[in-house]
């Protein structure tokens, strides 16, 4: 076994509390890149984040809005409670050889555990472990649903 | 709004210094010296992190024989530490398979890295640097902006016509740069020191081809006794390394 095939022991959800994930990196970014915003439109609390969740890159959404429940906490702009919309964004990947375009939900049978797991992480792999599924080229883009972004952040000043 | 740029600086709280081996060149052995860099820091007894930032050929895992390890995940990733080296690279996640990336995946894909990866307190993280002046050094000069950068050439007139273009920029960008590293050299010539000079890059001295060096690749405790390392450790001194 090298390296690289033991990326399965990878365990995906380990955790109970969901406290120790990928995650909560993510969430992390989420909550500073919000407060940076809210201290520049001079917010004292922010009402609500509207974050939109690539398919791509697979989050567990119960834990991720448990991260940035917690993460929420100790903020400055307060941050409300409930202030958290989380979207999903669906997928769409275009090939650049034939110009095709599907989705990464119709794909995502074929990969393995290791794969998709590593997809998760770092959603760009998908050109490593994915072929387009009309011409087999390697060179196709993700042209909506690849992670975490910020649609809008609404407060009070 | 991308909220990954947002904590990076977070990530990278706790490390004291990041050096960036870099070249303009392909082939001159930025991962050889960002390994053996980040061995002899280690083996000096100072916390060390390597990144490599090579997405479309990463080798340091060959160099440093590093197989059959993982990261850990706790709040992010946590890099596997090997012979005394927390290491992180894309290999983790692509098998070592090819990896057709274009620009904007590039710099999609070293956000993610710097974003999740949870390093802790280290003295020292070295960046092993794709070639070229493109999307990896202007990310790492983004991003990471206290690199320090120590450039490698060979003596080739060809490798420093790639390599002076690279210091122009870090020199233009106002960077902070250790010094030119002349590696592979087979004969004694003042040509590198030369144009270092007219740079005014401070020119830190040659490693000399080693036959015997292949044999060492993946087996540190060979790769230590290298005249590579011996060369390179004589190097490290002049900076206090």
């Amino acid at each position: 076994m090298n390296i690289f095939s033991s990326f399965v022991t990878f365990k995906p959800f380990p955790s109970v509390s969901g406290a120790y994930m990928h995650e909560w990196a993510l969430a992390e970014s989420v909550i500073l890149a919000a407060v940076e915003a809210a201290l520049k439109e001079k917010l004292k609390t922010i009402t609500q984040i509207t974050v939109q969740i690539g398919e791509l890159q697979q989050i567990e959404k119960e834990i991720f809005l448990f991260a940035l429940k917690e993460l929420a906490k100790l903020q400055k702009p307060i941050i409300k409670k409930n202030a958290f919309l989380l979207k999903t964004e669906k997928s769409s990947l275009s090939c650049k050889s034939c110009g095709k375009s599907w989705k990464y939900n119709d794909m995502k049978k074929k990969f393995n555990k290791t794969e998709s797991e590593a997809i998760h992480f770092i959603p760009e792999v998908v050109f490593v472990h994915a072929r387009c599924p009309y011409c087999g080229s390697p060179d196709f883009e993700i042209q909506k649903g690849r992670g975490v972004v910020i649609s809008s952040i609404k407060g009070v000043r | 709004m991308e909220p990954r740029t947002s904590v990076i600086e977070k990530r990278l709280k706790n490390v004291k210094r990041i050096i960036a081996v870099a070249s303009g060149k392909g082939g001159v052995g930025k991962s050889l010296v960002a390994s053996s860099l980040a061995l002899h820091l280690a083996n000096k007894g100072h916390r060390v992190g390597l990144l490599d930032l090579d997405l479309y050929g990463p080798s340091s895992h060959i160099i440093l024989g590093i197989i059959n390890e993982i990261p850990t995940e706790e709040k992010g990733i946590i890099p596997p530490t090997v012979h005394g080296i927390s290491f992180m690279s894309i290999v983790y996640f692509t098998e070592d398979k090819p990896s057709p990336f274009r620009g904007v995946d590039i710099s999609n894909i070293i956000l993610e890295l710097l974003a999740i990866t949870q390093w802790g307190n280290l003295d020292f993280l070295v960046i092993d640097m794709p070639p070229g002046i493109g999307d990896e050094t202007l990310d790492v000069i983004r991003y990471m902006k206290t690199s320090e950068f120590l450039v490698v050439t060979t003596s080739s007139k060809v490798s420093m016509g790639a390599v002076g273009k690279l210091l122009k920029i870090l020199v233009e960008m106002k960077k902070p740069l250790l010094g030119v590293i002349e590696n592979m050299t087979m004969k004694d010539s003042l040509y590198i020191e030369e144009e270092a000079k007219k740079l005014h890059v401070r020119y830190l001295g040659k490693i000399r081809f080693d036959d015997n060096l292949e044999d060492a690749i993946g087996k540190t405790n060979r790769l230590v006794k290298t005249q590579v390392m011996k060369n390179l450790t004589t190097i490290l001194k002049k900076i206090n390394l």
